[in-house]
């Protein structure tokens, strides 16, 4: 097979635009696990949540994009302070599989009201008329939209970041990770904290939802196929490494798109091969440490 | 004590219900296995499971005097979730029909569990051309219509139309698998060629990436061998990357649930070829607003097809007085089909042939309501786009 290199650097950067969607929602999967240990099976449905809020605020009520941009995540997020407050502080104590489950549940339930309501066929949403168009690269014609996408998710991926390493907020926070006993003991709000991370964790996806709603066809399915890969790369990242579960996005959206040119019938299955090798090869994930 | 009488009392009572359904084949058992939830789900779901109840509350609930009983399950695309059931169905609830929805891959293995238990089998979502050809059984019907005449309907016409170099975008499993290479067949024998094709992962949630392949090819066609979702998917991504100004676009199935979730600006001109379209006349408006009652939404095509097919069923099943498959089966092949649907005959080899409809999407400004979507540009005859007795491979039509 023949690749010409415009066709291989146009692959590359789809990649690139796929992998910020995963690095968005991995984040958000990797701080609720960092410091609630929950795994959060819901982030899915939420992230769907994020699209179809924008796209009701748009036909019902006339909103547009860039107003949703920031209350789709904060809506999300207020009913995922909702989710923690009365469903999860309850099973804390218990082993991870019943936050599995219970957010599982969660899923079936959202989903399955949407897809009450709207089918599965989908709703159209418009891209921004400010992003509309394309810009031609030379290699390739790049919709200004998918350009958006990897700036919007990059900044607040890296913004994420930034706050839990390099803050104080951030380092209360990872201490309530490591011991929270010793950090309520300075006067630390402890439970609200964790309230609030599930929160975030849950507003960015539906900040990803409302970015990827131009992009896909907003369905209350569209959160189901993207959640299994996205937990793959966190178990490839590393169980709440906050860099690890960025870079790996990134690097597994480009490594789908290239399986799409050389390979297309495996694009759907490397991420779960390549999940398989790291875990042989390095069990808590290439950016975590063995507790 | 008396507790666990009860239960023992309760579970033989139970078991004495199944045997007796067993036994009593002169009652009308109909399974129905479609995607109820997935990616398909609109094509038929729900309102297919809505027009089978129609039909049947049209004949007055009861055949050959017992009240006619449907079960239903979502196949979640699974064959083997189907196969299983459809299996389950017939040794324990007595199904006399087995109705497999939408899914290719679900309806090959489901044909095959109705053959080896001799049920009738009727599928409409199901596309593939190898349920009446390379796979045919005595006992399937191929309702509504299947890859080949897709093929030959709409390919046939956007070759003649001057689109002679294909590309194909094909959903990697049994339907896609079909519907590629019998286009790919026409297309050749029509003087085109196809330069390439690249298979996508069924579900997939983005097509950009295989839609430039496809721009890269510089092929004057973009065949898309997929459906539902998928279809949705990359027609999105296609106006976005602007592969639909310098390719022509071809949706080789096209649904209207998927003609109204894109909207008319993005979908616009679009050729398509459909079994039968709710404004296509009178009687099929009269059913529609029917169905429309029923679920607020206007049936597709296979909807439509799901009540005509029930209908055809119960009323063999009435004159031959009988559930027995050959019996049923014999009856359905020598009755023509007439009703709003379709006028049509079943072949000796399983399938409906009836004329098509070649379709294109409506401009906004034509579009005079939420539903008014299609224009027909002409119906083809059946019997020149289905398969034709040179071209079988079907032992039962030799």
């Amino acid at each position: 097979m023949n690749i010409s290199m415009p066709a291989l650097l146009s692959q590359l950067l789809l990649g690139l635009v796929n992998g910020s969607f995963y690095a968005i929602l991995s984040l958000g999967l990797a701080v609720i696990f960092g410091l609630l240990n929950v795994i959060n099976f819901a982030h899915g449905a939420l992230f769907m949540m994020g699209a179809v809020l924008s796209w009701m605020a748009m036909n019902y009520f006339n909103v547009n994009y860039w107003v949703m941009l920031v209350v789709a995540p904060l809506i999300v997020g207020v009913f995922g302070v909702l989710i923690e407050r009365l469903l999860l502080r309850w099973i804390y104590k218990l082993d991870h599989l019943y936050g599995l489950l219970l957010t599982l549940g969660l899923t079936l339930l959202i989903e399955g009201g949407f897809r009450s309501v709207y089918g599965v066929s989908g709703l159209a949403y418009s891209t921004p008329e400010a992003l509309s168009g394309g810009t031609n690269l030379g290699f390739m014609f790049l919709p200004n939209y998918r350009a958006w996408v990897v700036v919007a998710s990059l900044v607040v991926c890296f913004a994420t970041w930034y706050a839990i390493e390099k803050t104080r907020l951030g380092a209360y926070l990872r201490a309530g990770t490591e011991n929270p006993r010793l950090v309520e003991a300075f006067g630390v709000n402890v439970p609200l904290m964790v309230t609030l991370t599930y929160g975030f964790g849950v507003a960015l996806a539906a900040f990803a939802g409302v970015l990827a709603a131009p992009v896909i066809q907003i369905s209350p399915l569209m959160g189901q196929n993207l959640i299994i890969i996205v937990f793959a790369v966190v178990v490839i990242g590393g169980m709440g490494s906050i860099m690890g579960a960025i870079l790996t996005g990134l690097g597994l959206g480009v490594i789908e798109g290239l399986t799409k040119v050389f390979y297309p019938e495996a694009s759907a299955t490397v991420v779960f091969v390549i999940m398989v090798v790291v875990l042989l090869i390095r069990p808590a994930g290439l950016f975590g440490s063995e507790k | 004590m008396q507790n666990k009488l009860k239960i023992i009392a309760l579970m033989l009572g139970a078991a004495g219900l199944a045997s007796h359904a067993v036994q009593a084949q002169e009652k009308v058992v109909i399974g129905y296995i479609s995607d109820l939830s997935g990616l398909y789900a609109d094509l038929e779901g729900k309102g297919g499971a809505t027009a089978i109840q129609m039909a049947i509350d049209d004949m007055g609930g009861k055949v050959l005097g017992q009240p006619v009983e449907v079960l239903s399950v979502d196949h979640q695309n699974k064959p083997d979730i189907a196969a299983s059931k459809a299996r389950e169905w017939i040794d324990t609830a007595g199904a006399t029909m087995i109705f497999a929805g939408t899914n290719s891959g679900v309806a090959l293995a489901t044909a095959k569990v109705a053959q080896e238990k001799k049920r009738v089998f009727f599928t409409n979502g199901a596309a593939t051309s190898a349920l009446t050809n390379a796979q045919c059984s005595p006992y399937t019907v191929h309702y509504a219509y299947d890859t080949v005449a897709l093929a030959k309907s709409t390919g046939g016409a956007v070759v003649d139309t001057g689109g002679k170099s294909w590309f194909f975008l094909t959903a990697d499993y049994a339907f896609g698998h079909a519907l590629e290479a019998d286009t790919a067949k026409v297309v050749k024998a029509k003087g085109g060629t196809v330069v390439g094709t690249v298979r996508a992962p069924l579900n997939a949630s983005d097509f950009s990436s295989f839609l430039l392949q496809a721009q890269n090819s510089k092929a004057q066609v973009l065949g898309l061998a997929n459906a539902g979702g998928d279809f949705i998917n990359s027609m999105k991504a296609s106006k976005e990357f602007g592969i639909d100004k310098s390719m022509k676009v071809a949706g080789l199935l096209v649904f209207l649930t998927d003609v109204k979730s894109l909207g008319l600006p993005a979908t616009q001109g679009l050729l398509h070829t459909t079994s039968w379209y709710w404004d296509a006349d009178d009687e099929s408006r009269k059913w529609a607003a029917r169905y429309e009652a029923k679920t607020k939404n206007k049936p597709t095509d296979i909807q439509a097809a799901d009540y005509s097919a029930t209908m055809a069923y119960l009323k063999a099943v009435e004159a031959v007085k009988s559930t027995d498959a050959d019996k049923v089966m014999a009856y359905l092949k020598k009755t023509p089909i007439n009703d709003f649907y379709a006028k049509g005959v079943i072949r000796p080899d399983g399938r409906m042939v009836h004329d098509m409809l070649l379709a294109e999407v409506k401009k906004p400004s034509e579009s005079k309501g939420p539903w008014d979507l299609l224009k027909i540009v002409k119906k083809v005859p059946g019997d020149q786009v289905y398969t034709t007795k040179e071209e079988s491979t079907c032992a039962l039509w030799k």
